[in-house]
């Protein structure tokens, strides 16, 4: 059924119709609605969950993961230096192998303060060992929700989901919400091989010498690996009942694009609408948005790109001192593959807005350019 | 699409006026967007909103800059915010005052029309005497002076949006449509 929502309501229904069973909170600032609306949920009787006010963001993962490692699915959300506090037990959840999903609200890190979108946060998350998904609408968000436990419970991996402050977060738009029956046939019950049990003891985290401990990361490799075909079957199920298919890229243009501009969130939907404007001024571009970074989806990107003569990545992100953090990735997964030369943008730093005519011009200066360069920085006043 | 910006001060229900006008326009089978000038929103300053209507899903995620239409909150806005700025030609002003239309010039460019929706939710007890929420009565001028959503989708976008009487800003957003001649 069609509702309008705020985007940070879409991934509270997104937990409620994943049927979670605990949420893990810190309520006060940097929160956001999400849980807030979720408390509600929960207290009005639409979700049997234990909702679990907790003293820190910290501990909120650290709840999840007690519970998850109960056989419970468990759910948190967070944003900017929230998610920073959580870093440490994000480690843990992954190399615990437990499904939780969380959600992250992107916002730029403090100081200054602020509370505006940059994907900074969840990036700094990158070698947690968690899937990362970046949703770029509120029907995105939801169904990222779901999907997220389909696919985490599989290869046990915890999964990051992170949308733009405001420009999701505090939107308004039109989301259509699935039959509960429908989530219900399509995201079974959690129920691990292995959990926390009183009447089956085991032990959970032990010292592991390095006799063992490189296997863990093997092993974790590898799910990683597998997670890539399981995104993209689990995407096919999804789609018979509800006619929206999810990938980790979402190429829009780009099999016959002389330039392709590579870009993730909401910059990615904006994009899409700056393609058909330049398309109809006779110039070949197309958007490759990428929705899924951890697992990278280093193949479907080389298949997307092979006919183009040039790539330009736009960063709503920096790790300063070297590039973008999106560019950066997409030259390693070049190398060795193609000589497709990369240039590299910032826009939309601290939640800067980036325009329709923003993304034309970028377009047009590498159409135009003939040295490709590392990063760009779009807009800055200097 | 149409794009529209509102003008309001904090307090005055500017957000949720391009909320109500989205809702309609939901409720008459559009897609929208609705969202405020990404900000602090602080009790009596200036404040933005925008709405987007669209036949298909909107995919533009930036902020308006060049408005079809601007709603006007509050008429004092006028001295101290470029209400116009960007305004497409042949855009419209719907502005909040108990004046005529032809009080206010803009040129030739715009089409200009007022409501008196202070006055409106006054009498319907919709917030204080000095602090009236008049946004359900401007979505109802709005209805009337576009034509893009109807009366009926409104008060259903009322139902849908506003948490508390819902009766009285029914009431007052039909006023407010049958005031505009």
């Amino acid at each position: 059924m069609k509702k309008t929502m705020m985007g940070n309501y879409a991934a509270s229904w997104g937990a409620q119709l994943s049927r979670v069973q605990v949420i893990a909170a810190y309520p006060i600032t940097p929160q956001t609605l999400i849980v807030e609306k979720l408390s509600e949920i929960v207290a009005n009787g639409e979700l049997d969950a234990e909702f679990i006010k907790v003293e820190s963001e910290h501990s909120a993962m650290s709840a999840c993961i007690g519970a998850s490692a109960t056989g419970a699915r468990a759910y948190t959300a967070t944003s900017a230096q929230g998610l920073a506090l959580m870093h440490e037990m994000l480690h843990w959840a992954a190399l615990a192998r437990l499904p939780i999903v969380l959600t992250n609200v992107n916002r730029a890190m403090a100081p200054g303060w602020s509370i505006w979108a940059d994907q900074n946060d969840s990036l700094s998350q990158r070698d947690t060992g968690l899937m990362h998904i970046f949703a770029s609408s509120s029907q995105d968000i939801l169904d990222s929700t779901i999907l997220g436990y389909k696919v985490s419970e599989q290869v046990l991996l915890p999964t990051l989901i992170s949308f733009d402050a405001f420009f999701l977060s505090h939107t308004v738009e039109v989301v259509d919400m699935p039959l509960i029956e429908d989530v219900d046939k399509f995201l079974p019950p959690y129920n691990p091989e292995y959990k926390l049990d009183v009447n089956d003891p085991r032990s959970f985290g032990a010292l592991t010498s390095e006799e063992h401990y490189y296997e863990f990361r093997y092993k974790m490799q590898k799910a990683m690996e597998d997670a890539i075909g399981l995104i993209k079957k689990e995407g096919r199920e999804y789609e018979k009942l509800t006619s929206r298919y999810y990938d980790l890229i979402h190429p829009y243009r780009c099999e016959d694009a002389d330039l392709i501009l590579v870009t993730s969130g909401t910059i990615a939907e904006t994009t899409n609408v700056a393609v058909d404007e330049l398309r109809e001024e006779g110039k070949k571009v197309g958007n490759l948005r990428i929705r899924v970074i951890r697992p990278y989806p280093k193949q479907d990107i080389l298949k997307a790109i092979k006919n183009c003569s040039k790539i330009a990545v736009i960063d709503r992100n920096i790790s300063c001192g070297y590039h973008g953090i999106f560019a950066q990735e997409l030259k390693s997964a070049l190398y060795n593959e193609t000589d497709i030369p990369v240039w590299g943008y910032l826009a939309g730093i601290g939640g800067r807005d980036v325009k329709i005519e923003n993304i034309k011009e970028i377009s047009d200066e590498t159409l135009k350019s003939k040295e490709p360069e590392d990063m760009i920085m779009k807009g800055v006043k200097v | 699409m149409i794009e529209i910006r509102m003008h309001g001060r904090g307090g005055q229900g500017a957000v949720k006026a391009s909320i109500v006008l989205a809702e309609a326009a939901f409720q008459g089978g559009k897609y929208i967007q609705a969202f405020p000038r990404f900000g602090v929103e602080r009790r009596g300053a200036p404040v933005e909103a925008f709405t987007r209507i669209d036949d298909k899903p909107v995919q533009i995620r930036s902020q308006i800059y060049y408005p079809d239409g601007v709603i006007v909150l509050d008429p004092t806005l006028i001295e101290v915010v470029d209400v116009t700025k960007g305004l497409k030609k042949d855009g419209w002003i719907l502005i909040n005052s108990d004046k005529k239309p032809e009080t206010y010039d803009f040129g030739e460019n715009y089409k200009v029309y007022t409501v008196d929706a202070t006055k409106i939710a006054v009498e319907n007890h919709l917030g204080s005497r000095a602090a009236p929420i008049v946004n359900t009565a401007i979505v109802g001028a709005f209805a009337k002076i576009t034509g893009l959503v109807e009366m009926d989708d409104v008060e259903k976008g009322i139902d849908s949006a506003i948490p508390r009487m819902k009766e009285e800003n029914k009431k007052a957003a039909r006023q407010a449509y049958n005031s505009i001649t």
